[in-house]
């Protein structure tokens, strides 16, 4: 018999079907991914197998777990399986956390809740787990709040709750997109380690994680499931149309893409940029440190690292938002003014920003005609009524959106189709310079390769050049020219796309992309090579930042800060730069 | 979190004097003075009385005087209670006020915040609708009325608790006041605990407790009390000044001679000291207890702790 048996499950709210006639298995000790984009109904049916699913769910169907049927059990009989049979780690470790209790009240309460453990005996069991899941110093840990840890440390303590009371089953409701990438393969590496005999069911939109680390796989549509199989089979022959769109529309970090040829003309220049926060109680934070970049037209640069790395900071001062300590913005030749309001109306329309959260990002109060038109007003107040309407249509039009959008509001869009308004609204202007910030993170896979290709297009027909800032590098390589990857605020590498994939010079970037999954399960991806996690940026380690992580470093990287150098076209910031080129 | 709370402290001196300035201004353009009487007072008596209490000054200068004394502690005399000073007046009632207060406060919270949760994790059943139709009830209906009901039904009719203060010296006598006092209390920190206690049961980390199998009442003690209590904490500034002003009312009328007494009478008899002594006390208490408030939320939250 299955360890976890679901039959022609259906999860209803009102008359909108999140879930219909899921039926699949779980088998002791196996691995299973649970595939689909957003919308999918994939929390909805990890939710249901704890049952807890909201009182407005109507369900039917089965879902059984040894003997006893979740679907209709009491609190009480939950209570027996929930954290004994099945666990769950949950999606944001912040939030999932309670912010109020120490790490050790919390979890020892749940070794007290399920066994006999006198509080002495749960103490040392959450102690064991702790430094099980790979926080040595386990009893300052036991003794701290959430907001003390790291992100990655966080959903460690997660995972150690979950394991805490030996589960038959693990459920993981994307465990690591809150997490930067190195992060995220040291947890999905983890959460393989510990479960031991404990089966395992992934849930994630990022084919390159299932990939990587399940045995079977499932995916849905609309909650529908559409595919099962063994990973490797369907990966090499996905039977479903839905199946085969999402492993075509996985970014692959490892298979360039052909981008249009760049312009001599340099239309961007930033020259040596710092910038700064001060913050009460902590002194100087600098964000941004010495740091030059030049933007070609028709260029793409992807600015690459993880958070905390400054690559906002970057683009804010880029464009005049946050003020530059030091150092210059050209463009055109011509030196920007630090402040916004200091520069002329020509120069803030010629450089333009789309920003991560697409919904967030559009008034909802305005309909899409309006929201497009805005720019026009400001920048083009003598354009007549008819012409204005005219171009906002073409430029709609150019984005792939046709005249049945005007009169939207924000929120009857998908998030591609707002993402898609946001650009319309940056490119109506013409701009020389887009800067898109972390533009296709919050986008299912299909969508994101849209916008990819739009942006993609645009830049061909108009010579556009774009900073395109991303914590994401198998989109890298599918838009970029050029990469800078930045650690703690400082340049570490900056080379050509094809030659940051293939020889990546630095350490750091070696790791990163080691780092990053792979959709496809025989091209290995997703290692963590990389231990610990990025220091505080408010005390960064002295000689070159990246050394504690370092498994090259020397004396000399840990008391002199390496100077950038320049190596076969690559612009690099490591002492030993040339001994460890890697070839992969 | 010394410094914090100092740098509070200096930084309620000048709403304390914005108090006391409003407070000694407003009992000086009231009509009439401490010494009038139903009897007039001959002219150069009543001169001489005016002159011995340096009433005869402009007002400047009497709130220059005013001041000088307070910074040294001293009140001043009360100019009915011809051998007390203010001090003695506040120190001798103030006791009993705070006893009744304190016990209303800690019946209002105790069983605002039990109906409140109880609401809460009953949300829109009969059970709910029933205590929040009880509080809106309680808050709609002032404390001058519900005392009174309160001894028709329970002393008068009923006969279980004394009506009045002096003629018994039973803990009985508490009951009444205490109730008429927290009554609107209990209604207030009911409705705001339903309500937070509603948006934290809703929040991810009680979705987690739920998937680690921990039943309602550890989730409730455990995970969602603390967060919950939050917005109680805050309203606790307010509904401290609530229950200093009710028990003026209803120490008026069960007759309890507590500090509420004397701010009525010294409101009365225009004895300028003892009124304004009282004022400038309870603004300290209430601009004391908020500052407590504040720092209790640093022991809740661990995240404002570190700040």
């Amino acid at each position: 018999m299955s360890l976890l048996a679901v039959e022609r499950l259906n999860i209803r709210y009102g008359d909108r079907a999140v879930v219909s006639d899921l039926s699949f298995a779980v088998e002791a000790g196996e691995s299973v991914g649970l595939v689909g984009e957003s919308g999918s109904g994939k929390t909805q049916t990890a939710l249901a197998v704890l049952g807890l699913l909201p009182g407005s769910a109507a369900t039917s169907g089965s879902i059984r777990i040894g003997g006893a049927d979740i679907l209709g059990a009491s609190e009480k009989v939950l209570n027996e399986i929930r954290a004994r049979r099945i666990a769950m780690v949950f999606q944001d470790p912040m939030q999932a956390l309670n912010p109020y209790l120490r790490v050790g009240q919390a979890l020892s309460r749940v070794v007290s809740a399920h066994t006999t453990a006198n509080d002495a005996e749960a103490r040392q069991r959450v102690l064991d787990m702790l430094r099980r899941v790979g926080l040595a110093d386990a009893e300052r840990q036991y003794r701290a709040y959430p907001h003390q840890l790291s992100g990655g440390m966080r959903q460690r303590v997660m995972i150690a709750s979950a394991l805490l009371v030996e589960p038959e089953l693990l459920i993981a409701d994307e465990p690591t997109t809150a997490l930067d990438v190195t992060v995220q393969a040291q947890i999905l590496e983890l959460l393989e380690d510990v479960r031991d005999d404990t089966a395992l069911l992934l849930i994630t939109h990022d084919l390159g994680i299932v990939a990587g680390r399940c045995e079977r796989m499932l995916v849905l549509e609309h909650g529908r499931l559409v595919e099962q199989g063994r990973t490797t089979s369907v990966f090499s022959g996905a039977k479903h149309a839905h199946t085969q769109a999402l492993i075509a529309a996985a970014p692959r970090p490892d298979r360039g893409v052909l981008l249009a040829p760049v312009a001599a003309d340099k239309v961007l220049e930033i020259r040596n940029a710092e910038v700064s926060y001060f913050e009460r109680g902590h002194g100087r934070l600098r964000a941004v440190q010495a740091l030059s970049l030049a933007l070609q037209a028709g260029e793409t640069v992807a600015v690459v690292g993880e958070s905390g790395s400054g690559k906002s900071s970057l683009v804010r001062a880029a464009l005049g938002l946050v003020p530059l300590q030091a150092g210059q913005v050209i463009y055109c030749g011509e030196p920007l003014a630090a402040a916004l309001q200091q520069r002329s109306t020509r120069l803030r329309r010629d450089l333009q920003l789309v920003f991560q959260d697409p919904v967030g990002s559009l008034n909802p109060q305005m309909q899409v005609r309006s929201i497009v038109a805005e720019p026009l007003r400001v920048h083009a107040p003598e354009l007549s009524r008819a012409e204005r309407s005219r171009r906002v249509v073409a430029i709609l039009d150019k984005v792939g959106l046709d005249e049945s959008y005007l009169k939207r509001h924000p929120h009857q869009l998908s998030g591609g189709e707002a993402q898609r308004v946001a650009i319309a609204r940056a490119l109506i202007l013409q701009p020389r310079v887009l800067f898109c910030d972390e533009a296709v993170a919050s986008l299912d896979g299909s969508v994101r390769k849209q916008i990819l290709e739009l942006l993609r297009r645009v830049q061909q027909e108009t010579g556009l050049a774009i900073l395109f800032i991303t914590h994401d590098l198998a989109v890298v390589r599918a838009i970029s020219h050029r990469v800078l990857v930045m650690y703690l605020g400082r340049l570490v590498e900056l080379s050509g796309s094809e030659a940051l994939f293939t020889r990546a010079r630095h350490p750091y970037t070696q790791a990163l992309l080691q780092a990053v999954p792979v959709p496809d399960p025989i091209a290995a991806g997703g290692h963590a090579s990389l231990s610990g996690e990025t220091p505080s940026i408010l005390s960064p380690p002295g000689g070159c930042a990246f050394h504690p992580r370092c498994a090259h470093a020397r004396n000399i990287c840990t008391t002199t800060r390496p100077s950038l150098r320049e190596i076969d076209g690559v612009t690099v910031a490591c002492h030993r730069a040339d001994e460890l080129l890697q070839p992969h | 979190m010394l410094r914090y709370a100092l740098l509070r402290l200096l930084g309620a001196i000048p709403t304390l004097l914005l108090v006391i300035v409003l407070a000694f201004l407003m009992v000086h353009a009231a009509p009439g003075g401490p010494f009038d009487d139903e009897r007039a007072l001959p002219a150069e008596i009543e001169a001489n009385i005016a002159a011995a209490y340096q009433l005869d000054q402009p007002l400047p200068q009497q709130f220059l005087r005013y001041i000088s004394g307070l910074v040294r502690g001293d009140l001043g005399p009360s100019y009915r209670y011809r051998d007390l000073t203010v001090s003695d007046l506040i120190g001798g009632a103030f006791p009993l006020s705070l006893k009744l207060g304190a016990m209303a406060m800690l019946l209002a919270t105790v069983i605002g915040v039990g109906a409140g949760t109880l609401a809460a994790l009953r949300q829109n059943s009969l059970l709910d609708r029933a205590l929040m139709a009880m509080a809106m009830t309680g808050i709609s209906i002032p404390v001058f009325v519900i005392a009174p009901v309160l001894v028709l039904l329970l002393a008068v009719h009923l006969q279980w608790l004394p009506a009045g203060w002096s003629g018994t010296s039973a803990g009985g006598r508490f009951v009444l006041p205490v109730v008429s006092l927290a009554l609107p209390q209990i209604a207030y920190i009911a409705r705001l605990t339903r309500a937070s206690m509603i948006d934290v049961l809703a929040s991810d980390f009680i979705r987690t407790a739920r998937a680690q199998g921990l039943g309602t009442f550890t989730i409730v003690r455990l995970h969602a009390l603390k967060p919950a209590m939050l917005p109680v904490l805050s309203y606790m500034g307010p509904a401290i000044a609530a229950i200093l002003t009710g028990s003026v009312v209803v120490e008026e009328i069960f007759g309890i001679p507590g500090l509420g007494q004397h701010f009525v009478r010294g409101a009365l008899n225009r004895d300028y000291t003892l009124v304004l002594g009282i004022v400038v006390f309870y603004a300290a208490l209430v601009i004391l207890l908020n500052l407590v408030v504040d720092l209790l939320y640093g022991v809740i939250d661990p995240r404002i702790r570190q700040r």
